[in-house]
Order: C-alpha cells, then sequence, then structure tokens
C-alpha cells in the first residue's frame, strides 16, 4: 500500500507540472495533428487507391502510437533534469523500492502521453478515421501498455546520457530510424533482411503494430495493415518491458549512487 | 550505550578523480547527541554526510546508521535519518505544501491525495505548525519558484523534520536564513532534540552555530585533524585573551614585556593568557587600567588554528 503511494505521488507530480505548462500540451498535439493531416492525406491522395487501404488511418494509428511511445520516453529524462537541480536527493534518499520510483516515474508520464493524445483521438473522427466504440475501449490497454514500453525504453537510455542536450541528440539517433523500422507511415510488409532484422528488434514497431491490430480489427484491410495478431505484439512488448526494466532500473540506481 | 552513527576507515574516491575526497576517516556519535561536521569547501564534509544518508556508495569502509550497514541494509538507514541538504532540493514546478505532502507520503506518513483540502487533518495540522514554527505561514502554498531564497531554505527544513527522523543531518542548514529564521529553528530544533532524543549531525560554515555541540570532528584534504568534544577541541587548541589598556601605554606595554606575556598592540593591548589565571595576570599588571576585558575561547579560534596548522 505504502509503494503504490510512492508511485501515486511520484505520477501525480509529473501531472501536476504538466496541467501548469500548456506550452507542452500545445507543441504535443500540434505536431502529430499536422503530420496526419499532410502527410496521411496527401497519401491518401496519392497512394490510398493504390495500397488499397485507409492512409489517413493507418497514419494516425503509426503517430498514436510513437505518441504514446516517444512521449513518455522522452518523459523520463526529467530524472536528469531532477539530478542537476538536486531534487534526485530528495527522492532517493527516501525509504521506497528504486522500482517505485522507477515505475512511479513511468506513470506520471504514461498519464501526461495520454492526457496528451486524447485530443489528438478526438479529432480523429473529424479526418474519417474509423474509430469503432470496440476499438476506442481496446484503446485505452494499448495505451498503456506503449507507454510502459516507451517508459522502460526511456529509462535505459537515460543510462546513456549525461545531460539534457546529449539526451536530445541520443533520442533523435535512437526514434528517427525507428520511424521508418516501424511501420510509422509507410508499410513494411517488405523488408531486405538487413532492415527486417532491425525493425524486429524496434520496440516501437510492435506499439505500432498493436494500435493498428486495434483499430484496424475487422475491417477488410486489415490482413495488408498488421503484421502481427494483437495478443504476438502484447507478449512481445510485455517480454522487452520487463527486460529494459529490470535493468534500466538496477543501471540508474547504480549510476544514481556510484559516482 | 551504542553508537547510532558509526564510520570506519571510510574512503570515498569519485571516479575520474586522482585523489580521495575522503580519506580514512573514523568516527562515532552516541545517541542524542549533536555533533558538528565542519572544515573548510572540499574538505569532505558534505561526501561524507552524503555517504551517510545513502545518496552516494563509499570506496571502502564501514558506515553503520541506527545498527544498520549503508550499503547492505539502506532502506533501514533511510527511514532513521532526515536530512536537509546543502543545495536546495526542491521542486521548483510545484508549491512548497506540494513539496512537503511529496515528502511525506514518500516516507510513509500520508496517504497520497492529488489535494491538499483532501489530505487528513493530521497531516494539514502539521504543516500549518511547522510553517509557522520556520516563519512560513501562508507562504507555504506558494509556487516555489515564487518564493525568496531563505524561504525556500525554510521550506527545505520543514520538509527535513515532517517525519520527525531519529537522525536528523544538517548540512550548511541556515544558509541563506535571517537572523530571526536561524533563531526560531535553532529554538524549535533543541526542542525536538529534548522531545525525541534526536540526534543532530551539523555540518556548517557558521562555527558559531557549532558551539553548542556536544562533539566536533574537522575535516581537512578529506581526512579528520580534531575530533572530541567542542570543550576538549577549543582547550586543546583555541587561546584566551586579555584585552587590557592604560593611559600611559609605554609603561603598560613595559610591564607586559617583563612579565614576558606574548601580546598585539593596536587600539588596546590584546594579551595571550598561554593558560595563566586572568585575575593573577591582572594582579600583576601595576599600571591603573582604563580597559579590561577577558576573551574565551571560541571554536572558530580552534578551527582556524587547526586548519591554519594543517596548511603550514
Amino acid at each position: 500500500m505504502r509503494e503504490l503511494n510512492v508511485v501515486l505521488a511520484l505520477a501525480g507530480r509529473d501531472l501536476t507540472k504538466f496541467v501548469r505548462d500548456p506550452g507542452r500540451l500545445v507543441a504535443a498535439v500540434v505536431f502529430p495533428f499536422f503530420m496526419i493531416f499532410l502527410l496521411g492525406g496527401t497519401l491518401q491522395l496519392n497512394l490510398g487507391r493504390a495500397a488499397g487501404f485507409n492512409f489517413i488511418g493507418f497514419t494516425f494509428t503509426g503517430f498514436l502510437g510513437m505518441t504514446l511511445f516517444q512521449s513518455t520516453a522522452s518523459g523520463l529524462t526529467s530524472l536528469m533534469d531532477d539530478r542537476h537541480n538536486d531534487f534526485a536527493q530528495e527522492i532517493f534518499v527516501s525509504p521506497v523500492s528504486r522500482y517505485s520510483i522507477v515505475f512511479g516515474k513511468i506513470l506520471g508520464e504514461t498519464l501526461v502521453a495520454i492526457a496528451q493524445v486524447l485530443p489528438f483521438i478526438a479529432f480523429a473522427a473529424v479526418l474519417r478515421v474509423p474509430l469503432t466504440p470496440t476499438a476506442l475501449l481496446l484503446l485505452a490497454p494499448v495505451a498503456l501498455i506503449s507507454c510502459f514500453m516507451g517508459g522502460a525504453f526511456g529509462l535505459l537510455l537515460l543510462n546513456t546520457i549525461s545531460d539534457t542536450r546529449a539526451a536530445n541528440q541520443m533520442f533523435n539517433f535512437v526514434f528517427l530510424p525507428q520511424y521508418f523500422l516501424a511501420g510509422l507511415v509507410s508499410p513494411i510488409n517488405v523488408l531486405p533482411w538487413y532492415l527486417e532484422a532491425l525493425s524486429l528488434v524496434s520496440p516501437m514497431r510492435y506499439v505500432i503494430d498493436l494500435t493498428r491490430g486495434v483499430v484496424f480489427a475487422g475491417s477488410a484491410e486489415y490482413g495488408r495493415v498488421v503484421l502481427l495478431s494483437p495478443l504476438t505484439n502484447a507478449a512481445v512488448l510485455a517480454l522487452m518491458f520487463v527486460v529494459f526494466m529490470v535493468a534500466g532500473t538496477a543501471l540508474f540506481v547504480r549510476r544514481e549512487t556510484n559516482r | 550505550m551504542s553508537a547510532v552513527i558509526e564510520v570506519r576507515d571510510l574512503v570515498k574516491r569519485y571516479r575520474r578523480s586522482k585523489s580521495n575526497a575522503v580519506d580514512g576517516v573514523s568516527f562515532d556519535v552516541e545517541p542524542g547527541t549533536f555533533f558538528a561536521l565542519l572544515g573548510p569547501n572540499g574538505a569532505g564534509k558534505t561526501t561524507t554526510i552524503s555517504i551517510l544518508t545513502t545518496t552516494l556508495t563509499p570506496t571502502t569502509g564501514r558506515v553503520r546508521i541506527a545498527g544498520h550497514d549503508v550499503m547492505r541494509e539502506a532502506d533501514a538507514v533511510r527511514r532513521h535519518v532526515g536530512i536537509i541538504f546543502q543545495n536546495p532540493s526542491l521542486d521548483m514546478n510545484l508549491t512548497g505544501e506540494e513539496n512537503v505532502r511529496f515528502h511525506a507520503v514518500m516516507y510513509g506518513l500520508f496517504p497520497y491525495l492529488p489535494l491538499f483540502r483532501l489530505m487528513p487533518e493530521g497531516y494539514r495540522r502539521r504543516v500549518a505548525e511547522l510553517a509557522d514554527v520556520v516563519g512560513l505561514g501562508a507562504e507555504v502554498f506558494k509556487p516555489v519558484r515564487k518564493l525568496s531564497g531563505g524561504m525556500r531554505r525554510k521550506l527545505e527544513i520543514i520538509r527535513g523534520l515532517m517525519h520527525r527522523p531519529k537522525i536528523l543531518f544538517l548540512d550548511e542548514p541556515t544558509s541563506g536564513l535571517d537572523v530571526a529564521s536561524r533563531r526560531n529553528l535553532w529554538q524549535y530544533i533543541r526542542e525536538l532534540r529534548q522531545q525525541h532524543e534526536l540526534t543532530l549531525c551539523l555540518t556548517t560554515h557558521q562555527l558559531n552555530e557549532a558551539e553548542d555541540a556536544d562533539r566536533v570532528c574537522i575535516l581537512d584534504h578529506g581526512r579528520v585533524v580534531a575530533h572530541g568534544s567542542t570543550d576538549e577541541v577549543k582547550s586543546q587548541l583555541a587561546q584566551e585573551h586579555l584585552h587590557v589598556d592604560a593611559a600611559d601605554r609605554e609603561a603598560l606595554r613595559r610591564r607586559l614585556r617583563e612579565l614576558k606575556l606574548e601580546f598585539t598592540e593596536g587600539a588596546h593591548f590584546v594579551v595571550r593568557l598561554d593558560g595563566r589565571n586572568p585575575y593573577r595576570v591582572v594582579r600583576d599588571l601595576d599600571e591603573p587600567l582604563t580597559m579590561l576585558r577577558t576573551e574565551s575561547a571560541s571554536l572558530e579560534d580552534a578551527y582556524l588554528r587547526i586548519l591554519a596548522g594543517e596548511d603550514a
């Protein structure tokens, strides 16, 4: 019960900070909105008929998964900010499990990421993305899984960087290739073997494919859009989450105390 | 009585450093003691405190806090200690009360609820009580970034006392506080000590704050250069002085030389007593005095002499 309260306090702190910073909300919503509106729209008009599926829906699910995953991963860098402004001392001197600290941080960034995509999902209807009530319901657990995966991935990355500037460079280096390897805006049904290998170890691939699996479930386009069944994607993500969390937390705690 | 803080042969060398920040430090602190860890900048005080509070791992050596090893039983150690950090460690994006609430939940004192008014009565009362003690009052509900440096320090003090720790580590606790707030804080800490057998471990540059300490340990270049009760350290290393003056200064100067007393001459004469009884010295001065004052040994004198000796 006590550790649960710790997790809630850490998560509440992140959400409070987000609510007080409307600039972050605007920036987070505007970027994917324009990407779907511009990119999805142009792709639908030019490639949609040839591809044989709804390109706006395809782009929307790609950006939805990417935003949830990447926003949570990037949010973990605030642990580094805490280290620089000495708030990390307050956290790390507390008599609580280090896993609770890390999980609380991931939950907080998860709530922030979900808050960021709510207006984005609402706007999807305007863009005629095929979202059924069942898909909307299923998107809730998918969002949680995607964010948790992003958090664990961000935690692991955090151990390789020393400041926010390095984090931004590292995140560009790590995320940009995944946009293509995970099929953010273009299908990846066919890839050369070396790109296929890289794609298979890219967590974002499973996040986006899981999102598409839920949104396109029951549609005629399902087989052309989705690579793996949602259960397979969820299982791979669960395995990756455990590995990244254990390794990331151990490295993070070691780095915090063993200077 | 077993020591509540046991430090044995503590060594800390930071990665990429060629020398030890803490170099073989050992000391004990008994329960309920007011212990002061003193030393110039870079002496290793904050590094030592960081190891004692589990935020830093030692390179070698053994440290036990309240009977628990800092490496193997870090959680148990953390439950027994409170710390007021040298550098501000507040979340600037939250209000003062939100920072305190975060701390209270982290220490398992209260369940987490997202608003102050939803928190239990006990929490709200304690925040109000502590805010009054340090003179923060309703300012505690302001965003931290809108508080002055002194107010932020007060807020950290409220937070550090929130969970009523057995051992309170105070790393330069009153820097940035005005005189009245400083006095209020020490008064409150003294009351806490009496009520709860609180052990205090203080590092400070304000040596007058360490005058009340039961024991002091002076560090320099990561090593212990003096350790003992405050009176012991003062009597060993600090001097008592006699301040005198006379209408016939020439005669007084001559008499001081006859008595083989070491003195300096400025606006008046400052005579080193070197263990002599001041009353006997005054009795031996024949000239009528226009000024007479004794100056007791201070911890600051002892501290400066020790450091001067180390640097020599």
